[in-house]
């Protein structure tokens, strides 16, 4: 008998259900796909070549401009590292200012990927309710920080912008209404039968896979590797109880499931943080120049990134690399993708969370 | 397995008002901290440049000699830097975005 014909059919940079361009070239028998090569650099715009031209005090706003979604974690980490090799100690009252943030904008990329999964499968309102919910949560932030979605709030020594106590409070009151409103959404995505139908038992990655693969954040978690940056305690992590959320089936369900479950941990989280958090002072004074280099590493809501930043003593750094959460998670994303249906692969795609220009800078 | 999961949810939406508001007839409440856009008190401006070399967007253009302040508005990012450096404070945010334009035009400002 004659083996089925192959076809290759071209996948992206322009498609529904990608929210940023990524091409993969899937070659099909039938409808199964037996190979996936993917091609990146659609939208490459030299922001680490930036650095050399611009003060590393000024940088901060264009490592924050480096993702839309975790444009906090971005600046957040960039000033860890300029921190570490300056030796600057951040005030406390900062740093917990600097997890709530975080996890803010954790809860807030988990609801926009949620309802981006709802649109891939083609459940329209459940979507629209989970991007309802999230413009709470993007309110919250501007009330804060003055932006919806590049809080502006990072610098260098510490933040920019104070939170009061009542403030805080209102914050705390408001996440506890939400959580049981966002309960009623995620409910769907864990219990009804259509949306499970799309997701269980699709695009397995089996523990040893996503380990050797380098696969970080959830991708990682819902395989079985309980691996969370956090947990290194960078800001205030170190003072917060809080365990990484493990799933262990390594499908699309899973990979849903860790992300619903982290948003209701973020919010734990922050009612943690209120409880600590204590009057201070919110910066410290920057003075001279970064001479040395240093690895930083933090969770974004999409698994880990690190920064390493080169300096020489002068205002210009000398080398600034990103290894963002997608471009550790595309191989994982080849990987699940052979085997699996043509209809199948916005799915999966997805649920790696791919966010490409972090990935490409 | 469960099914209608959403009904619920889907019945009370039907019943409820719109969670988006009429917005031109609504008008948008902004926040206090809300980073809109930057104005200028030109007559307290000094021309020292500092927000033109430190502007991340390279939006602003200061002519010392013509004393002259000029933005463009469709490179700002309203980082509120500027505002954050103005050694004489003559620089701030509003809370409202600027309005729409046809033509890229950097809005100019003199000293009256």
């Amino acid at each position: 008998m004659n083996s089925p014909k192959r076809t290759i059919i071209p996948f992206g940079p322009q498609h529904p259900v990608l929210p940023e361009p990524i091409h993969l070239d899937l070659v099909v028998e039938d409808e199964k796909v037996i190979e996936a090569i993917p091609s990146l650099g659609f939208i490459h715009r030299g922001l680490e070549r930036l650095v050399e031209k611009r003060d590393f005090i000024d940088f901060v706003y264009v490592a924050e401009r480096i993702c839309g979604i975790c444009s906090f974690i971005h600046g957040l980490t960039y000033c860890i590292a300029i921190e570490e090799i300056m030796q600057i100690e951040v005030p406390k009252r900062a740093n917990y200012l600097r997890l709530i943030w975080s996890e803010l904008s954790r809860i807030h990329s988990h609801l926009l990927w949620l309802g981006l999964m709802a649109d891939g499968f083609g459940f329209e309102a459940l979507f629209m309710h989970t991007w309802r919910l999230r413009e709470k949560i993007l309110d919250i932030i501007e009330e804060t920080t003055g932006g919806r979605i590049i809080f502006g709030s990072a610098k260098i020594g510490g933040v920019r912008k104070d939170i009061s106590s009542e403030k805080l409070a209102q914050i705390l009151e408001k996440l506890k209404n939400y959580a049981q409103e966002i309960r009623e959404i995620t409910n769907v995505f864990i219990n009804d039968s259509s949306v499970k139908h799309r997701l269980v038992g699709v695009g397995v990655l089996s523990k040893e896979d996503a380990y050797i693969l380098g696969a970080v954040g959830p991708t990682l978690r819902a395989s079985g590797v309980g691996l969370d940056t956090r947990k290194l305690g960078y800001a205030a992590y170190k003072e917060i109880d809080f365990e990484p959320i493990i799933e262990t089936a390594g499908d699309s369900y899973s990979r849903c499931l860790v992300r619903i479950r982290e948003i209701f941990q973020s919010i734990e989280i922050i009612k943690q943080a209120a409880g600590k958090i204590e009057p201070g002072a919110i910066e410290v004074k920057v003075t001279g120049t970064p001479n040395g280099e240093f690895f930083a590493r933090t969770e974004q809501p999409r698994g880990e990134v690190i920064y390493y930043a080169k300096a020489d003593g002068s205002r210009f750094l000398q080398r600034l690399r990103v290894r963002t959460p997608t471009f550790a998670n595309v191989p994982a994303m080849v990987k699940l993708l052979p085997g699996c249906q043509l209809a199948d692969v916005p799915i999966l795609v997805l649920t790696i969370d791919p966010c490409i220009s972090c990935t490409e800078r | 397995m469960k099914i209608f999961v959403m009904a619920k949810k889907v019945l009370t939406s039907l019943c409820a008002r719109p969670a988006t508001f009429r917005y031109p007839l609504v008008p948008k409440t902004y926040y206090k901290n809300t980073r809109g856009s930057i104005t200028i008190d030109i007559n307290r401006c000094i021309y020292c440049g500092m927000c033109q070399r430190k502007c991340p967007a390279q939006a602003i253009l200061v002519t010392k000699a013509d004393k002259e302040w000029k933005i463009d508005r469709l490179r700002c990012v309203s980082c509120g830097y500027c505002v954050e450096l103005c050694p004489v404070k003559c620089l701030s945010m509003k809370n409202t975005y600027s309005a729409s334009t046809q033509i890229r035009e950097e809005e100019a400002f003199r000293r009256a």
